[in-house]
C-alpha cells in the first residue's frame, strides 16, 4: 500500500530555544509508525534513481519496502550489505543531493485546483536510515556470524569512516586487523570534528565495540609516520598489507593580517576542543574561550558545526561567506537548523582583516592581541569559475567592521603530510593528495592501499567510507589470488 | 597506560620524569616532543624529549610546574600512570655537519638544550654551553652540561650562581674572543631566544630556536600551534619545533602563549598558589 502524501513526514526536532542551550542531540527520529508511513511513499521504481544518486549503491527500495512491512532487522540486513556506518550516515550525508535529490517523488508536481502548484517532498530516505540503523542498535538481533581466522595481519592507518569500514569488512572476512590512531580515542573526524548534537558520539563508541567484538585490535597514541612507519609495520611487525586513511585533517587559513591574533581559531580546533577534549564541560581541563561574539568564517558543514556550537557555548554567531545562500555547501536541514538557533548570517562577504587588541602594554593589558573585530568588504557574483559556481568579486569602498570577539576559520583542509613525507615510494598529487588505482585503492607502493579524503581531498562520511570497503574488497582479492 | 618509573625533584618547581613508552624511546631524536595526558579528563599538552632509553624503553620529561595540568602531573607518583603518551613528535634538530656550535638554554629550556648537547658531542663538534638560570635555587642539571660540553658557562641573573648576567652577555663575550660558530642553538623563553636571535643577527650566525606553543594534536590537524616564520604561517607540530630564529616573529608567539593565562587564573586560581609565581615568563 502506498501513501501517496506529497510532503513528507517531519522528525521531531527539538526546540531551537532549549536546544541551543546544550550539546544533546537535535533531531529525534522517527518513531516506528512514522517510519512505516514514510516507507510507504516509496514508489518502488523499476529502476530506482535513488540508487544511483547514493555513493555506495544501497538498494534503498529494498530496505524501505521492508521497513513499510516492519521487518526492521531485514532492513538493516540490507542497508549492512552496502554500508558500514547506517547510523552515522542517516545523520551526516548531504542526502538532498545525493538518494533524496534522485527520488521520483521529488518529480511529481502538486496539483492544486487542477493546476501544478511545486513538486512533491522526496521520500525521507535519511531519516528511515537513521531509524533501521538505531532500531538496530537499540532493540535489534544481534547476528552472530562465525569468523574464520585466516591469520594474515592487516594494518588500519586512521580510525575515521574509511579506516573504521575497512577494519569492520576485513575482520568480518578473518582477517586479523589492527586500527592505528594517533588521538587517545578512535573514531577520527567522526569524534573530534562533528559534533554531539549532531551525532552522538554514543554512536560511534558503538561502531567501534562492534569492531572490537569482531577482533579488531585499536592502538591509540600511536602516529605512523612518526612512532612507526608504514615500512616498519610492514617489514618489522609483520603486516603484509596496509590501509590508509588519514583523512585530510591540515586546516588552511586565510593569508590575511591579524590571523595570528587571539581568538581565531581554526575550526578544527575549536571543534576539538569542544568535542573531543569537551572544553564546554566543568570538569575538562582543556581551556576554550567562551566568546561574546563570534564570525565563523566559510559556509561548509563544518561552518555550520562551528556556528552552532559556538551558539552553544552563548555567543551570537555570524556566518561570513563570500558567495550567496544559494551556493552554500552545507547540507540543508544544517543550515536550517543554523537559522533557527539564531546564527545571522553574512552572505556575500569576505573578510580581509583581523583586527586585534595591541595598543596596551602587554604585561597589564591581559587581553592584549586579541581579537576585537573583523574587516569584511562585500563580495557580488561575476562568471562562473572552475567549481561551476559563479566567482565573488570584491565590491569597490564596501569595506565596514563586524565587532566580534572571536573568529572560527572553516575554510576546508588537506592531506596531512605526516606520512607521504616518512613513506618511500607513495606518490601524492599536486594537492598532496594519495594517487590510487582507480579499481582497487592501491597506492603506488605495493600493498598499501589508501581511501577518503587522504585521497579526495576533505569529502563526505559516505564516500570515505565507501573507499574503506572498497579498499577491504580489493586487499581480500589479492590474498585469495595469491 | 604509561608508567611512571622513576621521579626526582630537580628544583623547587621542576621536576624529572622516566615514562615507560618503549616505542617513542627507539625512534626519539633530540629535539623532538611528545604529547601526554595525566588522566582521562585531562588536556593534551606537549613536553620536549629531555632524552631517552631505549633499552629500558624510557622516555625522560623534564617539566615545571606553570599550570593546572603540570601541577597535576607534579603530583603523580612513581608506578601511577599517565592515561596518554603520544610521540615522537616534530622533526628532529637538525644538527648534520655541524663542527663548532654554542647551545644556550634558559630555565627549563636547559632540559631540552642538554640532548642537543649530547647529540653533538657523539659527532664530535666542539660545543659551548651557556646556562641562564635567575638564581642558584633554580639551577638544574649541572653536572649534565659540564660533562657533556667543551666550554660551559653558568649563568645567573643575581650572580648567586655562575657569573652574574644573562646569556647574551656571555654569548657577545665569546663571538668577542673570536669564537667562529657555525650555528646556535637557543631555547629557553621567548624573551630569551629574541634577545638571542637579535644578537647574532648582526654577526650572522645562524640561530636556530625551539618553539614550544599550546598545541592540541601535535599532528598537523589543529593549526594552534601557528608561528609567523618570515612573514608565513608555519604549524610547529609539523613544521618545527625547530625555527630560524632571525625569521620567527617572537611578539605573535609571546602574544600566542599568553592566550589562556586569563583563563586558567580564573579557572585554577584559587586551587593553586603556584600561578601567581610561575606564570610569567
Amino acid at each position: 500500500m502506498i501513501d501517496n502524501s506529497p510532503t513528507r513526514h517531519p522528525m521531531p526536532t527539538r526546540d531551537a530555544k532549549e536546544r541551543c542551550r546544550d550539546f544533546d542531540e537535535v533531531t529525534l527520529g522517527y518513531d516506528e509508525e512514522t517510519a512505516v508511513a514514510e516507507a510507504r511513499r516509496c514508489l518502488s521504481c523499476r529502476n530506482p534513481s535513488c540508487v544511483r544518486g547514493c555513493p555506495v549503491g544501497i538498494d534503498i527500495p529494498g530496505f524501505l519496502k521492508k521497513v513499510s512491512e516492519r521487518k526492521f532487522d531485514e532492513a538493516y540486513s540490507i542497508i549492512a550489505l552496502s554500508s558500514s556506518l547506517p547510523a552515522v550516515c542517516g545523520r551526516v550525508c548531504p542526502q538532498e543531493r545525493q538518494c533524496e535529490g534522485n527520488c521520483v517523488r521529488s518529480r511529481i508536481p502538486i496539483l492544486k485546483e487542477g493546476k501544478p502548484c511545486g513538486h512533491m517532498e522526496p521520500v525521507a530516505i535519511g531519516r528511515l536510515e537513521r531509524f533501521v540503523a538505531d532500531f538496530h542498535r537499540l532493540q535489534g538481533k544481534e547476528e552472530k556470524k562465525r569468523i574464520v581466522p585466516n591469520g594474515i595481519k592487516v594494518a588500519v592507518v586512521g580510525s575515521g569512516p574509511s579506516g573504521l569500514a575497512c577494519a569492520g569488512d576485513l575482520a568480518q572476512k578473518g582477517y586479523d586487523v589492527t586500527v592505528f590512531e594517533a588521538l587517545h580515542v578512535a573514531g577520527g573526524v567522526l569524534m573530534y570534528g562533528i559534533p554531539e548534537f549532531r551525532l552522538p558520539k554514543k554512536i560511534v563508541e558503538y561502531e567501534i565495540e562492534g569492531l572490537k567484538k569482531l577482533g579488531v585490535k585499536i592502538v591509540t597514541d600511536v602516529v605512523i609516520g612518526q612512532t612507526l612507519s608504514i615500512d616498519e609495520l610492514m617489514q618489522e611487525e609483520g603486516f603484509k598489507a596496509c590501509f590508509i586513511g588519514t583523512g585530510a585533517g591540515l586546516p588552511r587559513f586565510m593569508g590575511i593580517p591579524g590571523e595570528d591574533s587571539n581568538g581565531v581559531y581554526s575550526a578544527n580546533e575549536f571543534l576539538t576542543r569542544i568535542n573531543l577534549m569537551k572544553a564546554y564541560l566543568p570538569e575538562s581541563e582543556t581551556p576554550i574561550f567562551h566568546p561574546r561574539k563570534v564570525a565563523v568564517v566559510g559556509g561548509g558543514n563544518v561552518a555550520m558545526d562551528a556556528c552552532r556550537a559556538a551558539r552553544r557555548l552563548g555567543a551570537d554567531v555570524y556566518c561570513v561567506y563570500r558567495r550567496g545562500r544559494e551556493e552554500l555547501p552545507a547540507r540543508k536541514e544544517e543550515i536550517e537548523h543554523a537559522e533557527e538557533e539564531g546564527v545571522g548570517f553574512r552572505f556575500l562577504t569576505n573578510p580581509i582583516a583581523i583586527l586585534s587588541d595591541r595598543g596596551e602594554d602587554r604585561q597589564s593589558n591581559p587581553d592584549f592581541g586579541r581579537v576585537i573585530g573583523i574587516r569584511c568588504q562585500r563580495m557580488c557574483l561575476g562568471k562562473p569559475d572552475s567549481s561551476g559556481r559563479r566567482r565573488p568579486e570584491p565590491v569597490p569602498e564596501s569595506e565596514f567592521t563586524l565587532d566580534v570577539d572571536c573568529v572560527i576559520m572553516a575554510l576546508g583542509t588537506t592531506p596531512n603530510p605526516l606520512i607521504r613525507s616518512t613513506t618511500p615510494g607513495i606518490e601524492t598529487d599536486a594537492r598532496g593528495c594519495f594517487v590510487i588505482d582507480e579499481r582497487t585503492n592501491e597506492t603506488t607502493k605495493p600493498h598499501v592501499y589508501a581511501g577518503g579524503d587522504v585521497v579526495t581531498g576533505a569529502a563526505t562520511v559516505i564516500l570515505a567510507m565507501g573507499a574503506g570497503k572498497k579498499a577491504a574488497k580489493a586487499i581480500d582479492e589479492y590474498f585469495n589470488n595469491k | 597506560m604509561f608508567e611512571i618509573v622513576c621521579k626526582e625533584r630537580l628544583n623547587p618547581t621542576v621536576s624529572r620524569m622516566e615514562i615507560k613508552a618503549p616505542r617513542v624511546a627507539v625512534k626519539a631524536k633530540a629535539g623532538q616532543f611528545i604529547i601526554l595526558r595525566v588522566d582521562s579528563n585531562g588536556e593534551r599538552i606537549p613536553l620536549t624529549i629531555a632524552g631517552t632509553d631505549p633499552e629500558k624503553g624510557t622516555v625522560e620529561i623534564i617539566f615545571q610546574v606553570v599550570g593546572a595540568t603540570t601541577a597535576r602531573l607534579e603530583r603523580k607518583r612513581v608506578g601511577e600512570t599517565l592515561a596518554d603518551f603520544v610521540g615522537p613528535l616534530g622533526r628532529p634538530t637538525e644538527l648534520t655537519g655541524l663542527k663548532n656550535v654554542c647551545v644556550i638554554g634558559g630555565g627549563v629550556g636547559c632540559a631540552i638544550a642538554l640532548p642537543i648537547v649530547k647529540a653533538l658531542r657523539t659527532q664530535e663538534a666542539h660545543v659551548t654551553a651557556i646556562a641562564g638560570f635567575r638564581d642558584a635555587s633554580l639551577v638544574i642539571l649541572e653536572q649534565e652540561f659540564r660533562s657533556f660540553s667543551d666550554i660551559f658557562v653558568p649563568m645567573s641573573d643575581d650572580g648567586s650562581w655562575g657569573r652574574k648576567g644573562i646569556v647574551t652577555d656571555a654569548l657577545l663575550e665569546r663571538i668577542d674572543d673570536g669564537e667562529r660558530f657555525d650555528c646556535v642553538f637557543a631555547i629557553g623563553p621567548l624573551a630569551m631566544m629574541k634577545a638571542v636571535s637579535e644578537r647574532t643577527r648582526s654577526f650572522g650566525i645562524k640561530t636556530i630556536c625551539s618553539m614550544n606553543p599550546i598545541m592540541i594534536d601535535g599532528t598537523g590537524m589543529c593549526g594552534g600551534c601557528r608561528v609567523m616564520v618570515d612573514g608565513k604561517m608555519r604549524f610547529a607540530c609539523v613544521d618545527g619545533p625547530d625555527f630560524d630564529g632571525h625569521l620567527i616573529d617572537f611578539d605573535s608567539a609571546m602574544m600566542r602563549n599568553a592566550m589562556y593565562r586569563s583563563w586558567e587564573r580564573k579557572k585554577y586560581g584559587e586551587e593553586c598558589n603556584l600561578f601567581k609565581e610561575t606564570l610569567h615568563d
